[in-house]
């Protein structure tokens, strides 16, 4: 049997693999919505923009035979899904929650229609890194067998967070998202800046979508995504806007999700449902636990309209 | 667009001179500035008064470009210009400090000065940046943490900062809107010293908002006042008095006057006890600690202070806003934790700093605000489980009258007055019915003379009629003409004692800046 080969450690290595297998659509869903939310919108619509990025990707695969020129095709989709969001909440008396909820259905909705022919064709898989070449073990070969959007994914999140701090772009973003009137006495834009971080928000999360159809699970259906455009907008807030964190919540998130099925894969028959709640009780007691009645959420943009 | 600019570029340290010629300004009907032309040489120091609504800001504001004068024109060196944004007056070289700030709260210092330059690089070295601003800073005579974030700062350093980036991106024209209402007596006499001294050197013209004549007559060399949009009058400084420049200021209308100061009765009783009272403050790694603070009926306890040494924190312990961690409060006796019901009984009032955020429903009409104490009891006592619309109107109608309350409409959101009328507002609402403890933060921040003149008034009317009242400003002439005794708080303690009448400012101002 080849569990028997590492025994009671298949948990944690499922977990690690589990991990980084799951946490990859929360990355990219969550550092868009980093971006969106520093510049003092929240965009709710992302899981449409997730669910229509998957189709998207998938059909464009599909019909070009390339995994990559689906990405691209998500992310511009994705793009399209913010600037709608972003243009209709430039007009005054426009709530952006609202707005980001009839998007998610429109794009999921959407999404469905344009997908049907899709479900039964097969399209090429993105490549992954095996970095396990140094294991005889297939167990630790196949959990750092590790796809190529997650890198990715890790790298963007160190860039975005060293560009929050040391660009022109970044510190705009973060005096928008803080400020609409600091921003007007700067001669900046409040809307075209925030039109523009819906946007790169949606494309992000579009990629996430590309993930769930061209790599894990790796197929286009209805049920695609569990609602993980929606955790994303949480895991921002739990992350506070910061994107490394977005990354770490993103992992941690991913590690509690593959608890269930790692515990199933070494026998535990009983109460493994239990586990599968585990990210989101892990989500509450961690968000229970870091706030305080005396003090404000630390770092949270001054304009969004959940903090105004 | 191309702009085709009509004055050469403005050298950063070498002061420009403007002129207003017949600036008109009307606002429907309304006409908010009325032919008004000011002449502002390059290096001069030059104030400008008047009353709330008088005009200052629309005047301000249209040499800034935020408005459009419908008549009238702006000239900077002798050039007539068209300032049609912020933007365009920045390339003429003209900046303002606001009275509210335009600092982004979540940078640091050094974010909100490097991200406001016309030229951002598209990467940011802080390595150099870091080093240019130290460099620059030695010329500035403020020490302003720059690494921490703006909300973390105080008020006082806030204005500071403000100033400081005016200055960073060279601007050779300022104008200050009220500079120093957040400022120690000291830090207003260094900082106008400092901005005077530039404008000595022609590297700076200054056109300074205020109400303060002392400020006035020490640092400006010409003044021009304003009422209901006209000009009232306009001179050299050393040619005016202070009372030539009052009377242009408010005409003939009669300031309120405070009442004699009746005695503290001997045998006064203690109304608001605070023993060892300990909380974290805003940053979390002081504490507050006031070992015993005792207000009497009948008597003002001035607490003066620099901002951020724990008045406000003292202020939201007492309000419930912030929980002690040790420690009580009585009021009349009994444990007081600042509940609804607790405050009702007890009579305690409250007219905490920033009313419209602290004590007003901003987006609620002014007739449900001024109703807050009272719209959830009968008339005859008990709860009341119906709103009483027209009693409301009614109570309403005549506390704006009765505190010239001005607004549009009864059923106006609050938040559309002006700060006055807020603050007028709220101690319509807190001074009603009796008052046995009334606890005040700030009640004059930012207010014209004939409004701070009508809020002390009443205030010493409620003294004089019994209440305890303790008073928290950062104005040390406020607590000096209002308190019975006043006591120092800095660091989070209350630190130093005396009564007001013999009291030394020598003595209160360098227990205030930490000498004790």
């Amino acid at each position: 049997m080849d569990e028997a080969g590492i025994g009671i450690w298949g948990v944690p290595l499922a977990i690690f693999a589990g991990a980084i297998r799951v946490s990859t659509p929360f990355i990219f869903v969550s550092l868009g919505e980093s971006i969106t939310e520093r510049s003092g919108r929240i965009n709710l619509g992302l899981e449409g923009t997730l669910v229509f990025g998957a189709m998207t990707a998938y059909a464009i695969a599909v019909m070009s035979n390339s995994p990559w020129l689906g990405v691209f095709a998500a992310m511009a989709t994705g793009a399209v899904f913010g600037l709608i969001h972003g243009f209709i909440c430039k007009f005054p008396k426009v709530n952006d929650i609202a707005i980001g909820i009839a998007m998610m259905q429109f794009g999921l909705g959407l999404a469905f229609f344009l997908g049907k022919p899709f479900i039964q064709p097969v399209a090429p898989h993105l490549p992954s890194i095996p970095l396990g070449g140094w294991s005889d073990l297939p167990q630790i070969q196949s959990a750092l067998n590790i796809n190529v959007l997650f890198i990715i994914g890790g790298l963007l999140s160190v860039m975005l967070w060293w560009a929050f701090k040391n660009t022109r772009v970044g510190l705009v973003l973060r005096v928008v998202g803080d400020s609409s009137d600091a921003a007007r006495a700067m001669g900046l834009n409040p809307d075209s800046v925030r039109l523009l971080a819906t946007a790169v928000g949606g494309s992000l999360a579009a990629v996430g979508g590309a993930y769930l159809s061209l790599f894990y699970p790796g197929s286009w259906n209805e049920g695609i995504s569990s609602g993980q455009g929606l955790m994303a907008v949480a895991l921002v807030i739990f992350a506070r806007w910061n994107p490394i964190g977005c990354f770490l919540a993103a992992l941690l998130f991913g590690g509690a999700g593959a608890l269930g099925p790692a515990l199933q894969s070494v026998g535990v028959t009983q109460g493994y449902y239990l586990f599968y709640a585990a990210p989101y009780v892990l989500t509450l007691v961690i968000l229970v636990a870091t706030s305080s009645p005396t003090r404000s959420l630390a770092g949270a943009p001054g304009a969004l309209s959940i903090t105004k | 667009m191309i702009q085709i600019r009509d004055t050469p570029l403005p050298r950063a340290g070498k002061a420009v001179g403007i002129q207003t010629v017949g600036m008109t300004m009307h606002f429907g009907s309304f006409t908010a500035l009325d032919n008004v032309s000011i002449d502002i040489p390059a290096g001069t120091f030059h104030a400008l008064l008047g009353e709330n609504g008088a005009g200052k800001s629309t005047l301000v504001k249209c040499i800034m470009g935020f408005y459009h004068q419908t008549s009238g024109s702006l000239s900077v060196d002798g050039h007539e210009v068209s300032v049609q944004s912020p933007k365009d007056a920045a390339t003429y070289g003209l900046g303002m400090v606001y009275q509210q700030f335009t600092l982004v709260p979540s940078l640091t210092g050094a974010e909100n000065l490097v991200i406001n330059r016309a030229h951002v690089p598209a990467i940011i070295n802080w390595a150099k940046e870091r080093k240019d601003l130290a460099t620059f800073m030695e010329r500035m005579p403020f020490k302003i943490p720059l690494d921490r974030s703006v909300s973390e700062l105080a008020a006082g350093e806030k204005q500071k900062l403000e100033i400081v980036k005016q200055l960073y991106l060279g601007r050779s024209f300022l104008i200050l809107d009220e500079p120093t209402s957040v400022l120690t007596p000291a830090e207003a006499d260094e900082m106008l010293g400092l901005v005077r001294g530039m404008t000595e050197r022609g590297e700076l013209t200054v056109l300074m908002i205020s109400h303060k004549f002392h400020e006035v007559t020490k640092f400006a060399d010409a003044v021009t006042v304003l009422r209901r949009g006209k000009m009232a009058g306009s001179g050299l400084v050393k040619d005016l008095s202070t009372k030539d420049m009052a009377s242009m200021m408010i005409g003939d209308v009669k300031l309120a006057e405070l009442d004699t100061r009746l005695p503290v009765p001997a045998d006064a009783k203690p109304i608001l006890v605070i023993s060892d009272i300990k909380a974290p403050d805003r940053t979390g790694l002081k504490m507050i600690d006031i070992g015993n603070l005792t207000v009497h009926a009948g008597e003002i306890v001035g607490i003066a202070g620099i901002s951020g040494n724990g008045q406000k924190e003292l202020a939201e312990v007492l309000a419930g806003q912030r929980p002690p961690e040790a420690g009580s409060i009585t009021v009349k006796g009994l444990l007081y934790g600042a509940t609804r019901q607790e405050t009702r009984i007890n009579n305690v009032r409250f007219i905490p700093e920033e009313p419209l955020n602290n004590a007003c429903a901003p987006k609620m009409t002014v007739t449900e605000n001024l109703a807050f104490r009272t719209f959830d009891v009968k008339k005859q006592g008990g709860d009341a489980l119906w709103l009483d619309m027209k009693s409301m109107r009614k109570r309403a109608a005549s506390l704006i009258s009765d505190f010239k309350v001005k607004t549009a409409s009864h059923s106006s959101p609050i938040a559309s007055l002006s700060g006055g009328n807020v603050q007028r507002a709220v101690l319509a609402r807190e001074l009603t019915g009796d008052v046995d403890l009334l606890i005040v933060s700030n009640p004059c921040f930012g207010l014209d003379f004939s409004a701070v003149a009508e809020i002390r008034a009443r205030i010493m009317r409620a003294r004089n009629s019994g209440t305890a009242v303790l008073l928290l400003s950062e104005d040390l002439d406020e607590l000096l003409e209002m308190s019975d005794r006043i006591m120092v708080m800095s660091d989070g303690k209350l630190v130093y004692e005396t009564p007001a009448l013999s009291a030394d400012i020598g003595v209160i101002g360098a227990h205030m800046a930490g000498h004790h």
